[in-house]
């Protein structure tokens, strides 16, 4: 049976027990091994384990990240869920079952920022990633054997041990000949996994599975399945998807070929953007209209620059403030035309975020634009302001100018507040703010 | 308060004025129609603080008296009533009910006082005058499509109004831009209204009044401050704020150079467009203009339909152009052409163009190409 040792990538032949290369036990084996090509990976409690990563103390702590927002658990690491700590559980819960856990504060800008090079990553082995989340995402390998030299389920466990060497972080991997196999895959020998679902077993691999891990069945459809006896997937084997349409609707059919393993959903790279953001989390909190007015222009070149990337253009504009009892107010303009200038994002925005600055001290300050457009329909000229096609031209000549000599090559004034530090230009990496392109709801 | 009325103008009276209540309200009274019987007359008031509508009917009253009552309750009870009924109104003051009878049918309303229905104060009108209902008519319907939905330049939202000269001779023009497209209509100035202040009319004002003019049959009384207007005809009073703003120096924006001139049957133009327009996709609504000497390619491609063209015959001699325009905009601007030609002045691809109606002159279009 083929094979190859998970830590130093050796091919295994026989049934030896550990890698003769290297004496690893982490050897995997599958007669299709080499056969299937869609994985889900899965970042194994991954907001703990950046929190570890940053801080060997907490190495053998349990970790529990969350609190402040709505006061449940984000995340919590392996130690912590030792106590029976899940996430999603309120704080006090949490902490009941494992009082001498270390809370941390979520600091999602460095999530995003460690999102990141684990996806560019995955971008580097195929084209076709489709990330479900921060920390999970599909991957279709199929035809990349020839380009890589080597076949996915390698380039699937060279990628875990480059990540968990470079990045500091541990995946879980789901190979399988489609997404729902694979997805329950991950799930299977976390952390740091790595299971096969190859074709020949899916029947008796599902067989004895809950039939709630089937996508689309939740506590509703859950509940009426167990009311007729079916509570594993084994029961829906076999049925007539006619018969199991008539009596759940149209999800019946799903039913009937996911109960199989059969899943023709395909991995899509890129879902159309809904919006396009730009936000950021104060370190401190802030309260002057001068100071959030210096961070909102560069939030606004910051979002113009990925329209013009992106080749879209936005017809509203939303002002997003959360305030330090963690409030979130949103404010929204809509322009007559698109647009993906910095300059009218900032303007639209402006009176906005003024009327908000009454006092209250904010966290966070975001802005974006949705109702999204081509580019070509964005700031047509307009009769009654010639000033527009200036305003406009002046702000591609800096966008010029800076993709020659980078983002510092040019800064308005507006962007360094009063009296404030000043904070490096929109564009330059700035720890604390994260760039967001929210899918549409039909992400699952 | 208690009289009789027959259905049919007690109905067409309400359907005047109910449109001015906001269907959803926060205060309870703006909701309610005001209805006032006096010596053979019942008066119908609805206001929205902005804008407010008097229609008076005649009635047979019995017993004069006020009160208020919510507006689409009661406008839905008489429009359900059979045709030709006479309907009894009467108002119980100790109980604030009003009873509504007619034939079987009864109804019970609940009442607001009278005392609590805003009153719109009008204050001074210095400038007055008298203008055709036709010519009002001609003044809103040419220029009100170009009504800007744009909040923040508030002051486009509506109809300027103002005197102006051309070519010398004293004019009334009616001004409405979207700064897409720019609408201008004009009727000799009637007396009374020289030295008047250009004033720009809300748009549900407008709308208001071209539902309320339709019928009309005497001239239209105009009189207005730099606040207010009050347009009286019929039994008709409606009166209304102004919207307090600069309007653009619209002038400027009127092409004068444009040397190439385009002239194309107006009604075969707009079909033409029409059809074409249908492949243009939903936001763009983008259709091409090609202008070679003696005919128009009209075009339209959209990446996931297809495409469709279209050539028609016109008169033209300006030479190889290529142009686009939003469909909607020129189907809005070629609806209001009465005559049988549109003259187009154009002068390049992205330059506003000049629309003009060869059977009206008192009309003026000017329209922002598209980047096609």
């Amino acid at each position: 049976m083929t094979g190859f040792c998970r830590d130093c990538l050796t091919d295994v032949d026989g049934a030896a027990g550990r890698c003769p290369a290297c004496g690893s036990p982490r050897l995997l084996r599958h007669p299709e091994l080499d056969d299937l090509s869609i994985a889900h990976i899965d970042c194994d409690a991954f907001y703990a384990t950046v929190e570890k990563r940053d801080d060997p103390g907490l190495a053998d702590k349990p970790v529990i990240v969350g609190g402040g927002r709505r006061g449940v658990v984000s995340t919590c690491c392996y130690i912590a869920r030792m106590s029976g700590v899940r996430s999603a559980m309120p704080m006090f819960k949490a902490l009941a079952l494992c009082p001498q856990a270390v809370v941390i504060r979520p600091n999602m800008a460095k999530y995003v920022e460690v999102s990141r090079l684990v996806q560019a990553r995955m971008r580097a082995m195929t084209p076709l990633v489709e990330p479900l989340s921060l920390d999970e995402a599909f991957l279709d390998l199929g035809g990349t054997a020839r380009l890589h030299q080597a076949s996915p389920a390698r380039m699937l466990a060279r990628l875990a041990r480059d990540v968990e060497r470079e990045i500091g972080i541990t995946v879980s991997i789901g190979l399988a000949p489609n997404k729902f196999l694979a997805k329950l895959g991950s799930e299977i020998d976390k952390p740091r996994g790595f299971t096969v679902i190859g074709r020949a077993e899916v029947r008796t691999f599902l067989a004895d599975r809950p039939v709630s891990e089937i996508w689309g069945v939740g506590k509703v459809l859950r509940e009426k399945l167990a009311a007729d006896g079916i509570t594993r997937i084994g029961q829906l084997q076999d049925r007539d998807p006619l018969q199991l349409m008539a009596r759940y609707g149209a999800i019946g059919d799903r039913l009937a070929r996911f109960s199989i393993g059969e899943d023709d959903r395909r991995v899509q790279p890129e879902r159309e953007a809904k919006n396009v953001s730009s936000e950021t989390t104060f370190d401190e909190d802030i309260a002057e209209f001068d100071r959030l007015k210096a961070i909102l222009w560069r939030q606004a070149e910051n979002v113009a620059r990925r329209l013009k990337k992106a080749d879209l253009s936005g017809t509203t504009v939303t002002l997003k403030l959360k305030s330090a009892d963690f409030r979130i107010r949103s404010r929204a303009a809509t322009l007559p035309d698109p647009t993906q200038l910095a300059e009218t994002i900032y303007r639209t925005a402006l009176p906005l975020l003024k009327v908000e600055c009454d006092g209250t001290r904010y966290r966070l300050l975001g802005v974006g634009v949705s109702n999204l457009a081509p580019a070509d329909l964005a700031d047509p000229p307009n009769l009654l302001d010639p000033e527009m096609g200036r305003r406009a031209a002046a702000e591609r000549a800096i966008d010029a100018v800076r993709a020659k000599f980078g983002d510092a090559a040019i800064l308005k004034g507006r962007g360094f507040s009063s009296g404030g530090r000043a904070k490096p230009p929109a564009g330059s990496s700035s720890p604390s703010s994260h760039n967001r392109r929210n899918p549409g709801p039909d992400r699952r | 308060m208690k009289l009789r009325i027959e259905r049919a103008a007690l109905l067409a009276s309400l359907g005047h004025v109910q449109s001015v209540v906001e269907r959803r309200n926060t205060i309870p009274i703006l909701s309610n129609v005001q209805i006032e019987a006096s010596e053979a007359m019942l008066a119908l008031t609805a206001t929205d603080l902005d804008l407010a509508v008097v229609d008076k009917i005649m009635a047979t009253v019995e017993r004069p008296g006020a009160t208020t009552v919510p507006a689409h309750t009661f406008y839905d009870i008489v429009r359900k009533l059979p045709d030709g009924a006479e309907i009894e109104l009467t108002y119980d003051q100790a109980q604030r009910r009003l009873a509504i009878r007619a034939g079987r049918s009864s109804f019970q309303l609940s009442c607001l006082p009278k005392e609590d229905f805003p009153v719109m104060a009008t204050g001074d009108l210095p400038h007055q005058f008298s203008l055709g209902a036709e010519a009002l008519k001609r003044l809103i319907d040419k220029t009100r499509f170009a009504i800007s939905t744009e909040e923040t330049r508030y002051y486009l939202n509506g109809i300027y109004l103002h005197a102006a000269a051309t070519a010398g001779v004293p004019m009334l023009r009616a001004v409405a831009t979207d700064g897409h497209r720019l609408a201008r209509s004009e009727t000799p100035l009637p007396s009374g209204a020289a030295g008047m202040t250009g004033v720009i009319i809300p748009r549900k004002t407008v709308n208001e009044l071209r539902k309320l003019v339709d019928g009309a049959e005497t001239d239209v009384a105009i009189a207005l401050s730099d606040t207010k207007i009050r347009f009286t005809f019929d039994q008709v009073v409606l009166v209304s704020k102004l919207i307090d703003g600069t309007f653009p120096d619209y002038e400027r924006v009127i092409p004068q150079g444009n040397d190439k001139q385009l002239e194309v049957d107006a009604k075969s133009f707009a079909q033409a467009v029409d059809r074409v327009a249908t492949i243009s996709t939903e936001k763009s609504r983008a259709v091409k203009m090609a202008l070679d000497n003696g005919r128009i390619t009209l075009s339209a491609t959209s990446p996931d339909q297809g495409s469709a063209i279209e050539e028609l015959t016109a008169s033209y001699a300006g030479g190889g152009l290529e142009i686009g325009f939003n469909s909607k905009y020129l189907l809005d601007i070629t609806g209001q052409i009465e005559g049988d030609t549109a003259q187009f002045r154009l002068a390049d691809a992205a330059s506003p163009t000049l629309v003009r109606d060869a059977g009206d002159e008192s009309a003026l279009y000017v329209l922002m190409p598209m980047r096609v």
